[in-house]
């Protein structure tokens, strides 16, 4: 059976549409890390040499806070097994700017990236971004002085639509 | 023009080893493990020479050396530390072409870049670092007549540093030259991109430095960073790199109480006042220049001005010949010295690159220049080269927001001094700026507006010994390139001393 798509369940209050999603790639680094280093967690990096794409620790190695936004879960056990969740942070003054984007968690052959644990596999994390299908009710979007239509905005390919 | 041969070619500069084992007490190290990983060179996208791939056995070893040396190089004179400084200088100097060599098939860098900035920069950097010990006093006040406060600075002791992997012996050199300075004791880990050059450098100078002075282990993040950035057994930790990371090393660091600076990203931004186009002079040309620095290193500089404001009356006009100039960017072979980019330091960098010019694109930003991978042919297909790009739209948009750190430029207007001052300031970074104007009181007023712990004004990308260098906001703690860092490597010991005979009388 192929590795599928995975996800993440919502977890901002007052929100109803997925944030996260992980390709099956990324999905079958996950699980492989997961039984190497038990449970593990996302934080989406900023700027600087290594930064901009997802740093992957060991739960709890990552001390987050009320400065975090906790985007999304995932739960990567396989059908009918115990529940394997992984959480997806990113700091709140960046996702001011990021809350408007789709983010699909991919991996590229690479080299290296800051403490996160899929570096020595030779392998890398990597955000693909799309576009929300709606800007509402992201405030980075709302005065950013240039509002955008929903409708002109097209839906993210791969994005599972909210129920 | 010069076109330098391939490393390991007949007539080449340097000869890379195949194997690189950790430096350690003054000698090469087999890591503990016995595992080793290929170094690539972004040149080709081909392995050159395969690292030790350290773990916490091999920063173990690196700290007993650290810990050994440490004591007697701390007591060494201000004298005798800057005269080692200025050797290691001479021996910079007198090897420029096989460091920039080495440091150009490392990086991916052009080597008129290692060759002209990188490392006579780093020579440089230790003759200012030699000095400035030599000139730093202690203090004292006679706080009675009897009682006197005498301050001395002393060194921490070992100290842990993390390298970058965009200027890897410039940035090496900024943390090594202050901590050494100081009179501490090194444990050094390079970046796994690019682990070799500081390795040539040791070679080259690590006779010069008493055994286990300065120690480089290199290593995956995980496997290597963290058992040195959360070790009990440095008295300070010091990180270039990205924000999260960051983060994480200031928790480690609070663990074990011990300082830490970091110098982390930044989304500079590059203000064009219209005065800069009243006419079409040498200083319109420096102007246009400073622009297309947004190239420099290939984008892979933290202070890289990736965002360039124009003043809406000269918008058109002044992004036209921009771009035309940027068209002219001649991007090839790095080791040829016309070639002024090269290529990125690593295939997941490119990907990351691709990954925004795709936002951008999606978030309706219009593509002015560039926008693709470069495939340069020949032995060049697989290395990792991206075209000049700039996108012109607004401040919300993503690429306007994070750090690239490839050529990509995002340009947006502005109406006046005030839309100018808060467009720069819209970012969680503060690390560069650029301020371009013919009107000296506009370019002070902004320079001093602008939250970045560097602003440039009529000029980009200059980083001469002395100017201190550091962020503001997100972009980190502490400053470099500056006296200042001496105080980042050094404890202040007081002795309070009472000259007087009598006694206090409260018993």
């Amino acid at each position: 059976m192929s590795t599928p798509t995975i996800t993440a369940s919502v977890t901002i209050a007052s929100e109803t549409v997925p944030r996260v999603e992980l390709t099956p790639v990324a999905v079958d680094l996950l699980r492989s890390l997961w039984e190497e280093h038990g449970p593990l967690m996302f934080h989406q990096s900023g700027g600087c040499c290594d930064g901009s794409s997802p740093m992957l620790f060991m739960a709890g190695e990552f001390i987050t806070s009320d400065q975090d936004v906790r985007l999304g879960q995932f739960d990567l056990a396989p059908a009918g097994e115990p529940a394997q969740p992984l959480d997806f942070w990113m700091s709140a003054e960046q996702f001011n700017y990021w809350s408007h984007t789709f983010l699909t968690v991919d991996v590229v052959p690479g080299r290296g990236s800051g403490f996160s644990a899929e570096a020595p596999r030779g392998v890398r994390f990597l955000i693909r971004s799309e576009l929300m299908t709606t800007m509402t009710p992201f405030a980075a979007a709302a005065d950013s002085g240039e509002p955008v239509e929903a409708d002109a905005v097209a839906p993210p390919a791969s994005a599972p639509m909210p129920a | 023009m010069t076109v330098y041969s391939v490393p390991g070619t007949p007539g080449s500069k340097i000869t890379f080893k195949s194997r690189y084992e950790n430096w350690i007490g003054g000698e090469w190290v087999a890591p503990v493990k016995g595992q080793y990983f290929e170094d690539i060179t972004p040149v080709t996208g081909k392995p050159f020479a395969e690292v030790a791939r350290g773990t916490a056995a091999d920063i173990e070893l690196a700290l007993d050396a650290a810990h050994k040396a440490a004591p007697a190089w701390g007591k060494t004179s201000a004298t005798e530390r800057a005269a080692v400084l200025n050797k290691i200088a001479d021996l910079i100097d007198a090897n420029v072409e096989m460091l920039a060599v080495a440091e150009t098939w490392d990086n991916g860098k052009a080597v008129r870049e290692t060759i002209n900035a990188d490392i006579p920069l780093a020579a440089d950097h230790f003759r200012y670092f030699a000095s400035a010990i030599r000139a730093q006093d202690g203090d004292h006040a006679q706080l009675d007549g009897d009682t006197v406060s005498y301050q001395f600075h002393e060194p921490l002791g070992v100290v842990g540093q993390i390298i970058p992997w965009n200027f890897p012996i410039l940035m090496a050199v900024w943390k090594l030259a202050p901590a050494l300075a100081a009179g501490n004791a090194i444990v050094l880990k390079p970046a796994e991109q690019t682990p070799v050059s500081i390795l040539v450098l040791m070679e080259l100078i690590g006779d010069i430095l008493p055994p286990g002075v300065v120690n480089v282990v290199n290593g995956f993040g995980l496997e290597a960073g963290k058992p040195l950035a959360s070790s009990n057994r440095i008295r300070k930790i010091a990180f270039t790199g990205e924000t999260t990371t960051g983060r994480l090393i200031l928790q480690y660091a609070s663990a074990n109480i011990i300082p830490s600076t970091v110098e982390l990203g930044g989304k500079s931004p590059n203000i064009f006042f219209s005065d800069v186009a009243q006419e079409k002079d040498a200083f319109y040309d420096k102007a246009q220049e400073g622009f297309v620095l947004f190239a420099f290193n290939q984008g892979e500089v933290c202070t890289a001005p990736s965002r360039a404001l124009l003043q809406k009356p000269i918008y058109d006009s002044f992004l036209g010949d921009a771009v035309t100039r940027a068209k002219k960017i001649i991007q090839g072979n790095p080791l040829d010295t016309d070639t002024q980019m090269g290529a990125q330091a690593s295939n997941d960098q490119l990907e990351k690159i691709l990954s925004y010019i795709d936002i951008g694109t999606k978030e309706g930003a219009k593509l002015a220049l560039g926008g693709e991978r470069a495939d340069l042919g020949g032995d060049l297909t697989d290395g990792y080269y991206v075209q000049p790009t700039i996108f012109e739209g607004h401040n919300k948009m993503r690429l306007f927001q994070e750090e690239i750190f490839g050529p990509v430029l995002a340009v947006t207007s502005f109406t006046d001094y005030d839309d100018a001052i808060s467009i720069a300031n819209d970012t969680i970074y503060g690390l560069g700026a650029g301020v371009w104007s013919r009107n000296g009181n506009v370019a002070y007023r902004a320079g001093r507006d602008i939250q970045a712990g560097r602003v440039w004004v009529n000029n980009y990308h200059a980083y001469p010994a002395g100017a201190a260098f550091g962020g503001y906001k997100s972009s980190g703690i502490g400053r470099e390139n500056n006296k200042l860092a001496l105080g980042h490597y050094q404890q202040t010991k007081n002795l309070l001393v009472s000259y007087s005979e009598n006694k206090l009388g409260f018993f």
